[in-house]
């Protein structure tokens, strides 16, 4: 089982190579599509690149729940996130960190979620259940 | 407009790997404008070589059922200049295959020599979406691409591995 270090250092290396940024530009905290300029199609081409990288099978909308938003009214009032669709996050999303999240839970900052420790913390989780 | 970038398929393996040739011709307009007096074939059109060798590799291993669409071009490094006269060869293996879309490695060579690389992103274009748009009809596989693989099950002698369904 590789160190958590060793898991972000070639989650880093797989971004390098899918979005053509610099390594210097990437830090834990750096959110795919804010930061690092990540695009809907580049989300497949990081989910395959890991699949590669890291010996793994990554079913489709687990590390990128597409659909998990989209019109549920139970999920989203007024542009925020509802008590029960934090719940809903916290249980298909175990390995993202709610915690700035949840004080403010505005649905237009979910993308913020998805961080490069985000994809370390799932890719950890992942290589620990095989 | 033909918008053909590949000659005929050489060798078809489904589901891993085609290459395709394409003989550059001075006939071809492109090159009285890229660039006058100096007669370049330009890399755009060498990874739309690629894209339709790679792009046919992808549609046949799911049964021309998927409307593969170029969804990213991940890189591409051309190591020279590629003149009228020559003979390219768009060499593809694909990479890695999923519901949602398709990536392959792409290199080009000339007599040989690798003198270009590009690496090639599919995408599946959203079945129900694409059906709103434009019905079931399967505009990328229409025709034209899906003949260069009739003929080159034609061309090609069974022993040098055609298509499995020839």
């Amino acid at each position: 089982m590789p160190t958590q270090e060793e898991i972000f250092k070639k989650v880093s290396a797989t971004l390098v190579e899918a979005l053509n940024v610099d390594e210097d530009e990437i830090s834990p905290s750096s959110t795919l599509n804010g930061d690092l300029g990540a695009e809907s199609i580049d989300f497949l081409d990081i989910v395959f690149r890991l699949e590669r990288e890291f010996g793994i099978k990554i079913p489709r909308n687990e590390l990128f729940p597409e659909a998990i938003f989209q019109g549920d009214a139970d999920f989203v009032k007024d542009g925020k996130v509802t008590p029960k669709g934090l719940q809903e996050l916290r249980e298909k999303m175990p390995f993202a960190d709610l915690s700035s999240f949840e004080k403010n839970p505005e649905a237009t900052d979910l993308s913020e979620l998805f961080t490069v420790d985000l994809i370390a913390r799932y890719i950890a989780g992942k290589l620990q259940a095989k | 407009m033909r918008w053909i970038w590949i000659d005929r398929f050489e060798e078809f393996e489904p589901g891993k790997r085609a290459r395709a040739v394409r003989n550059l011709s001075h006939a071809e307009d492109h090159f009285a404008d890229h660039f006058p007096g100096w007669p370049v074939m330009p890399a755009s059109l060498m990874i739309e070589g690629l894209a339709q060798t790679g792009g046919i590799l992808v549609g046949e291993a799911n049964d021309f059922r998927e409307k593969v669409v170029l969804a990213k071009v991940v890189r591409a490094t051309f190591h020279r200049e590629m003149m009228p006269g020559e003979t390219l060869h768009y060499d593809v293996e694909l990479q890695h295959m999923a519901p949602e879309g398709a990536s392959v490695a792409g290199r080009v060579f000339v007599d040989g020599e690798l003198v270009g690389e590009a690496e090639i992103f599919f995408a599946h274009l959203d079945q129900s979406r694409s059906k709103q748009m434009f019905g079931d009809h399967n505009f990328v596989f229409s025709g034209q691409l899906k003949h260069m693989l009739d003929m080159a099950r034609k061309v090609i002698k069974p022993a040098e591995a055609t298509p499995a369904s020839a």
